[in-house]
Order: C-alpha cells, then structure tokens, then sequence
C-alpha cells in the first residue's frame, strides 16, 4: 500500500443513459499530496469522486484507492476514504455534536472513544462553541467546516473534497484552505474538485482539467501556463528609438517572438518558464546597452488563461453557467 | 461473527438515535401523527356510532370498543408508511452521500428509520388508548391481553414500514413514495373489519374481506382488548408478518444498495 498512487482511474466511463458524464478517464495520484480537479459545472467532477468513493459504479473502467479496486472492495475502500461532497452531508436538526457522534459510532468507535474524537474535532475545526447548536442555524463556513470534520472522523488516508469551497466569502475561503494544507501537511491524500482557478493554482500540487467528461490536459499549475508559452516579461522604453537595439540585445533571452506594441510603448518579451531568473539577464543586458527603461513587469499566464485556451470558457463566464444551469442534484 | 452482529446493531442504534432526535426537534411531526388518531376517533366514534350502536359491531353495549382496535390498526399502518416518505426524503439529502461511503452496515439506514418509526406508533397508541377511555373504550381481559393486543399492531405496522421502505426506495421524490402508499392502502383499509363488520358487506367482498391482513390485524387485536373470537387470526397474521419481513427487507436493501 505503501507505495500504490493515492487513488486511480483508469479508462474510466459513466454513462447516465445518453449522458456521458464521464468518457475514458485515467487519473493517478501520489500519496500525500492535492490533486486539484478543475472543471467547469457538469464536467464530471462529482461523478468521479461518487465512482471514487463507492458511491455509484462506473459504466466502465477500473478504479483504485491506495491500490484497492473499489468496484470489488468497496467496504475496504470505505475504511480508507473520507468524502465531504458538493453538498453538505449533514443533517441539520442534530447539532455539531451529535453530527460528528453519529460519524464516530459508525466508524465504530466505543461512545466514549466517540466522544472524545467529537470533542477533539470540534475544537480543532473551531466548532466548539457551536457544538450543541443545532445545524441549521450555523452559517455557510460553518457547516463546511462541520462536514470536513464528519470526513476526518475515520482519519482517513484519502480525502475526497468536492467543491470545499462553492459559495463561501473569501476569508472563510481562506480559513478552509489553512484546513486543507495542515491535513496534507499531516500526511493525507488530498482530491479537490473546484471550479475556481486560483483555488487549483493556490492548493494543487497536480491539476486535472476536465470538461465536458473528457480530461482536456493536466500537470503543475507552472506546466499547464508553460503550455501557453510561458512568462512574459513587459516594459516601456524611455526612448522609443532605443527598440531596435532592444530586438538585437535581448533576442538571445528570448522563447518567442518580441512584440513591440508601440501604440503602447510595451515591448513584450516572452521567455519561457522561470521567467523571474531571466529578469535579472534582461535587466543586465538592458544595462550593458545603455537602454533606459520604465515600468518593468514579469507577467505569468493564469490559469484563468489556461482555462481560456482549453476550454473556450472564461473563469468569470464559468460562474455565470453555473446560475443559469441549475445544478444537478441526485 | 460476534462483531459483524456488533457493528450491525451499533449502526442501527446510531441512525435510530438520529430520527428520533429529529422527531424531538420537529415536534410538529409527532403532533400531527398524535392529532389524526383522535379526529378518527372522533368522527368514526359519533357518525358512525349512532348507527352501529345496536348492531354486531357493539361490543359491550359500545361502537368504541370495537372501534378503537380497528382504527388502531389504521393510524398505526399509516404510520408505517411514513417510513418510505422519510426514506425518500433522506434519499434527496445530502446526509445519504456521507452515509453511503463509510463502512458502516449497509441495512441500518433502513432499520434505523422503521425503529424509529415505531417510537413514534408507540407514542400515538398511548395517545389512542389515553383518548379511547375518555370516549369510553375499555380493555376487557386484563393488563397481560391489553400489552398483547398492542404488541400485534406494532409489530404488524412495523413490518408494514418494509413495504413502505420498499416503495421509499424505488420512488424518485417524497411525493411519489406517498402517493404509492396511499392507492394501495386505502382498500385494504376499508375494505376489512377495521370499521364494519365483514358480514354487512356484499359477498364478493366478504371474500376478499376476510382473508387479507389487516383483518386478520384487527380481529387479534379485538380478541386481546374486548375478547371477541379469534377465529386463527392470530397465526394467520403472524405468518403474514414473517412473510412480509422476508421479502420486503431484502428486497429493500438491495433497492439501496442499487440505488446511486
Ligand atoms: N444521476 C444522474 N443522472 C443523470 N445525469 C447525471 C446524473 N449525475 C450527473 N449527471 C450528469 O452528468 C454530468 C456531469 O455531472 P457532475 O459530475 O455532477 O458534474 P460537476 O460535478 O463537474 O458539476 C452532467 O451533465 C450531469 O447533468
Ligand atoms: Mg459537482
């Protein structure tokens, strides 16, 4: 087990009658780090992590946690897995507590083991104020962080974590985040499904984009902007006509073309990846030739740009799908 | 083995306790379960009770004593199939999806709810026995008989609550799970001893009448309250119960399992 990929998909398919929800998937991940799912909504990213925890079969393909096929051990993989889905799974006229306990006693711990794995949760999700409130009064961040603590009650060794985030205010967002990087710091293995791109970058140690159930392309976050061409190093010139002997000095640092918007006077450089260590090779070289510049800037693509060129969808329009389709609800 | 039985009645305990968590903070639920008995009571008590005051159905001078039993029998069966309703609406919450991925046993969600279930017919027969007396309803054979009677039509509603998981299960919403329930169960209702006696109705119906369940249900429960004759309902009951239990339980747990 030690070494298998936290979890597995290969050729992985699921048909919701004429649906395709899913085509031919194959994901792997290490143990030990975040696996960011990025996909706009009804890419597929809940039926994977339903496939992934035993929740519902795939049409085909096979799938593993930790080296344990799913669709023949699920209650193995059950022991290993934690899942806090897309919507809440708590019930909302128990309180905290009792929330948590139920988990607990159906992991099978003793009560009074039970009770002090509520207790011990509870205080570290910040939760033990509210803990004999019933659920229903608790605020958005609240109960997501009450649904994360009903995943952690079996310490799993695989965390499921379906859109952790949707529709939270950028600070409990923040908070959620701090949450997940000390569960990985302590050794989980994490899938984050988001439609957010700066959550993927910000989390992600692999990124997965899908859409329309297919895998459109994956990596590093620095892998999938490098795909775009990389870094761009811009800046404006003191004297325009300085830009011919910019061409000439600078065209060995170069990846790519040079552009010269001269409406603008921005000279666009591109260099690849690792664009902040060729800055100081520019800036030196700039020098050397007694060219004066202003306004100097190492510009990264974003995965929002990314998502641009592979799915046609801009992050912002991603959003607006997401309110005029409503979501799928099983 | 020994752990496996365990693990099975801790995750039942654990489901039961949360329903019946949810009955105490949803008082509503138990109110209008406790509310609907009474105004059956009621209303079959005083309609009809003028006219059957003087005829078979009299028992012990009084409709009532042959009333309450027969309509315990309903108000518990329909309590029975509010199973499927929760059931069903657990299925549209979120809760199940947590549920469904932890190693827990797969048939306590189920049993969780048919137990709790029967709390909640144990509280609206209190309350029908409570009311049945102030009406002038009487147990006849003593405390033992009484206790008997009640067991009978708990347990006769609770192997009801299968049925009623059952079609909780294949139905997509709440609405529907109602729905299925009720077209089904109203003849059976009316159509047996809960109300009349079998004999004032016509022949063809007298049949049907006679050998369903919940005449059966009915007249064990009037032999143990006011000590009409059994007629062998008893064991005819009891092996509709096992009956029961033996094809809706599995058949309802493969239904969740199945279902995504
Ligand atoms: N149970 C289901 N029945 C039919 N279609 C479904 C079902 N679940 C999901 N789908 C469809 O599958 C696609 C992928 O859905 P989903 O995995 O929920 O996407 P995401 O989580 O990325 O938003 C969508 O088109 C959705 O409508
Ligand atoms: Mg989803």
């Amino acid at each position: 087990m030690s070494n298998q990929p936290a979890f597995k998909a290969i050729k992985v398919s699921k048909y919701f009658g004429e649906v395709h929800a899913l085509s031919e998937v194959s994901l792997s991940s290490e143990q030990g780090k975040i696996f960011g799912l990025l996909g706009p909504n009804g890419a597929g990213k809940t039926t994977l992590v339903n496939m992934l925890s035993t929740l519902t079969e795939p049409t085909a393909g096979k799938l593993e946690v930790l080296g344990v096929d799913v669709i023949n051990n699920p209650n193995q993989v059950r022991k290993l897995i934690g899942l806090a889905g897309q919507f809440a799974a708590i019930d909302e006229y128990l309180t905290g507590e009792e929330n948590i306990y139920m988990v607990a006693r159906l992991y099978h711990l003793s009560a009074k083991e039970a009770k002090i794995r509520t207790k011990k949760l509870l205080e570290e999700l910040s939760l033990a104020d509210a803990a004999k409130r019933q659920v229903r009064t608790y605020s958005g961040g609240m109960r997501r962080r009450l649904d994360l603590g009903a995943s952690l009650v079996g310490h799993p060794k695989v965390l499921f974590l379906d859109e952790p985030t949707t529709g939270l205010d950028p600070r409990t967002r923040s908070e959620l985040w701090d949450i997940i990087r000390d569960l990985v710091n302590e050794g989980t293995s994490i899938l984050l499904t988001t439609q957010y791109l700066e959550e993927a970058d910000e989390l992600a140690d692999h990124i997965a984009v899908i859409d329309h159930g297919k895998l459109i392309a994956q990596g590093t976050s620095r892998q999938l902007k490098s795909q775009l061409g990389g870094d761009v190093i811009k800046f404006s010139l003191k004297n325009k006509n300085d830009i011919e002997k910019v061409m000439a000095v600078l065209k060995p640092l170069s990846s790519g073309k040079i552009i010269y918007e001269e409406k603008d006077n921005l000279v666009n450089l591109p260099v690849g990846s690792h664009g902040s260590r060729k800055l100081i090779d520019v800036v030196r070289k700039l020098d050397g030739a007694k060219i004066e510049t202003v306004s100097f800037e190492l510009h990264e693509p974003t995965l929002d740009d990314v998502f641009l060129n592979l799915t046609g969808i801009k992050a912002s329009e991603v959003a607006e799908v997401k309110k005029s389709k409503k979501g799928w609800r099983k | 083995m020994a752990n496996y039985i365990l693990n099975q009645i801790t995750d039942t305990a654990a489901i039961t306790k949360r329903n019946l968590l949810r009955y105490v903070r949803l008082p509503q639920l138990i109110f209008f379960s406790a509310v609907q008995p009474i105004i059956f009571l009621t209303l079959f008590n005083f309609v009809f009770g003028g006219a059957l005051g003087s005829s078979g159905a009299a028992i012990h001078g009084k409709y009532i004593n042959y009333l309450l039993p027969g309509i315990m029998v309903q108000v518990t069966m329909f309590g029975g199939l509010q199973t499927g309703i929760g059931l069903a609406t657990d299925m549209t919450s979120g809760l199940i999806t947590r549920l469904k991925s932890l190693p827990m046993s797969r048939s306590a969600v189920l049993a969780g709810r048919t137990f709790a279930d029967s709390f909640r017919n144990i509280i609206v027969m209190a309350i029908m026995v409570g009311y049945g007396y102030i009406l002038g309803f009487k147990f006849y054979k003593g405390i033992l008989d009484a206790l008997i009677m009640l067991a009978i039509i708990l347990l006769f509603g609770y192997s009801l609550s299968w049925v009623s998981a059952f079609t909780g299960m294949k139905s997509k919403d709440p609405e529907t799970a109602q729905l299925a329930s009720f077209v089904f169960i109203f003849p059976l209702v009316f159509a047996s001893a809960a109300f009349v006696p079998v004999s004032t109705m016509p022949k063809w119906l007298q049949h049907f009448a006679n050998n369903q369940p919940i005449t059966y249900a009915v007249e064990a429960a009037r032999h143990f309250a006011i000590g009409t004759p059994l007629n062998g309902a008893l064991w005819k009951l009891i092996l509709w119960i096992i009956g029961i239990l033996l094809v809706f339980v599995p058949l309802s747990v493969y239904t969740y399992r199945k279902r995504a």
